[in-house]
């Protein structure tokens, strides 16, 4: 089977590098920063394929890269270097120029502002670890929603209207609150707003950014109930970014572990955590409560 | 169906100095389509390492495990891609673990229809019933149905984990130690119902720490030491 979406070599380099960046960083220097030239190095060289409906893990500390590489693949920075493909089968055939005849896209990262926008809206959802990132407070939690369906091409304010009802029961939002804003809710339902707000697009990749991280622990449960009967029902591809473990054994069937922008290991949830390899793998196992 | 050939399994423990410590050398045994090993042994010798190798819980240090694949072919499950190795453990391969890995908030028939649900691609109301009837000939009270493993007894918990694994008809079972907990009755009714998955096609690989069972039960036994 394709893979849904193809990453090589993706990096981001923070400053003008030189050429002691890789060897001065990275899991083995302990650190992010080059010590000759000072610049940082977020993520180096990270490769993985993420198939369809299949829930990919990342896990790591402060520092390690996670959050990068998913504002990378949502194109809100700029990579540095690296290739970003999408399979033929995410149906984005109608885009202009990004399929050249074969049954892979051309590198996404490369491609204009307006054409990211237009695959971003059609292929991906983001919920990330503040509400405040991806909700606009002050505005309605449905309109948050409208949004997207807005930048999505749907104009119908009745559909619109319907579809975000939807949503937000689906996320267990009381529909009635539809109409306030989410400075209003609690952090749960904040979260949950995101999720109907990723959703609304029906897109094939959730990103998850570390979206139950600082939410107490019943809340967490419902919040991480609620991804796993989504992804089962819509067949989601997700990346779900988390430095805590429990979440990713309870969602990802694989997994990858960062350490100071590079990929450290990679395999399936259950080795990493029973049989880890790396030495960092390893104490990040043992660190677990 | 599949071939264990020279399997040896050491751990690094990097955060202990890099010790090395040998879980298990030398395994080689094969069991035919249809049949059924057991794996004998003192405790600490290796049995459910050499299990968790098969499955990739745990990943080889040498050695080979070549098995029958419905979807591959004969493929080295050692060296199979992450992808694939979920495929066969989703469509072919199931195990019953030593412990019950509890998924929270998920019921008992919950926990059992998933599997049956992914896997046979029957409707939700059918793998209810089997789950169901699955539960109900484990002894597990009505009461239970919907309620959380996690607070169930260890016998309990030990019978929704072997209906969780086997209520799929798996092609190759995998069983570490199924009736640890279990009383006599309860016994004999998971060996009436491995039975009818043998006549049903399933290879089985298992553990048992009682030997009088594991000879009634297997085909034939192979010591870890």
């Amino acid at each position: 089977m394709e893979p849904l979406i193809r990453v090589r070599g993706l990096t981001k380099r923070f400053g003008n590098g030189c050429s002691r960046c890789p060897e001065s960083t990275g899991p083995d220097s302990e650190t992010n920063r080059c010590s000759d030239c000072g610049t940082v190095i977020a993520c180096n060289d990270v490769n993985f394929n993420l198939y369809r409906d299949e829930a990919l893990g990342i896990v790591g500390e402060s520092g390690s890269g996670k959050s990068t590489l998913v504002r990378l693949l949502h194109f809100e920075w700029e990579a540095t270097a690296g290739r970003f493909e999408i399979s033929r089968e995410a149906g984005l055939g109608e885009i202009p120029g990004l399929f050249n005849g074969g049954g892979s896209s051309r590198n996404l990262l490369e491609l204009n502002t307006f054409s990211k926008r237009l695959i971003r809206n059609a292929l991906m959802g983001i919920v990330y670890q503040n509400p405040n990132l991806g909700l606009r407070m002050q505005v309605s939690s449905g309109g948050n929603v409208a949004e997207r369906l807005l930048g999505g091409g749907w104009r119908n304010i009745a559909a619109m209207r319907k579809r975000t009802a939807d949503l937000l029961e689906r996320t267990e939002i009381p529909v009635e609150r539809m109409d306030e804003p989410p400075s209003n809710f609690s952090g749960g339902m904040q979260q949950r707003v995101q999720i109907a707000k990723a959703l609304s697009n029906n897109p094939l990749i959730l990103f998850l950014d570390e979206v139950t991280t600082g939410l107490d622990l019943s809340v967490q449960a419902r919040v991480l109930d609620l991804i796993r009967t989504l992804r089962r029902e819509y067949r989601l591809s997700m990346l779900v970014v988390s430095h805590d473990l429990g979440v990713i054994n309870l969602l990802c069937q694989r997994t990858m572990v960062m350490k100071n922008g590079r990929v450290v290991e990679a395999g399936l949830t259950d080795q990493i955590l029973q049989d880890p390899q790396h030495r960092y793998t390893q104490l990040l196992v043992a660190s677990q409560l | 169906m599949i071939s264990v050939e020279n399997l040896s399994k050491q751990f690094t423990l990097h955060i202990l100095n890099d010790k090395c410590i040998e879980a298990c050398r030398g395994i080689s045994f094969s069991v035919p389509a249809g049949g059924f090993l057991g794996l004998a042994g003192p405790s600490g010798a290796g049995k459910s390492t050499v299990l968790k190798c098969i499955y990739r819980t745990y990943l080889p240090s040498g050695g080979a495990v070549r098995y029958d694949s419905a979807g591959y072919g004969t493929v080295d499950l050692t060296t199979l891609s992450d992808r694939r190795m979920i495929e066969i453990r989703t469509r072919e391969i199931g195990y019953v673990s030593q412990f019950l890995k509890v998924i929270p908030r998920v019921s008992a028939v919950e926990v059992i229809m998933e599997p049956i649900i992914a896997r046979n691609g029957v409707t939700r109301e059918e793998a209810r019933e089997r789950a169901i009837g699955l539960l109900e000939r484990l002894r597990i009270p009505r009461t239970l149905f919907d309620a959380y493993p996690s607070t169930f007894s260890g016998g309990e918990q030990q019978r929704i984990n072997i209906a969780h694994a086997i209520g799929w008809r798996p092609r190759l079972l995998l069983l570490d130690e199924p009736t640890a907990s279990l009383d006599r009755e309860s016994v004999a009714i998971v060996k009436e119902m491995l039975r009818e998955l043998r006549d049903e096609g399933t290879t089985m690989v298992g553990i048992f720490h009682d030997t009088e069972l594991m000879e009634s039960m297997t085909d034939s036994v192979y010591r870890v030491c």
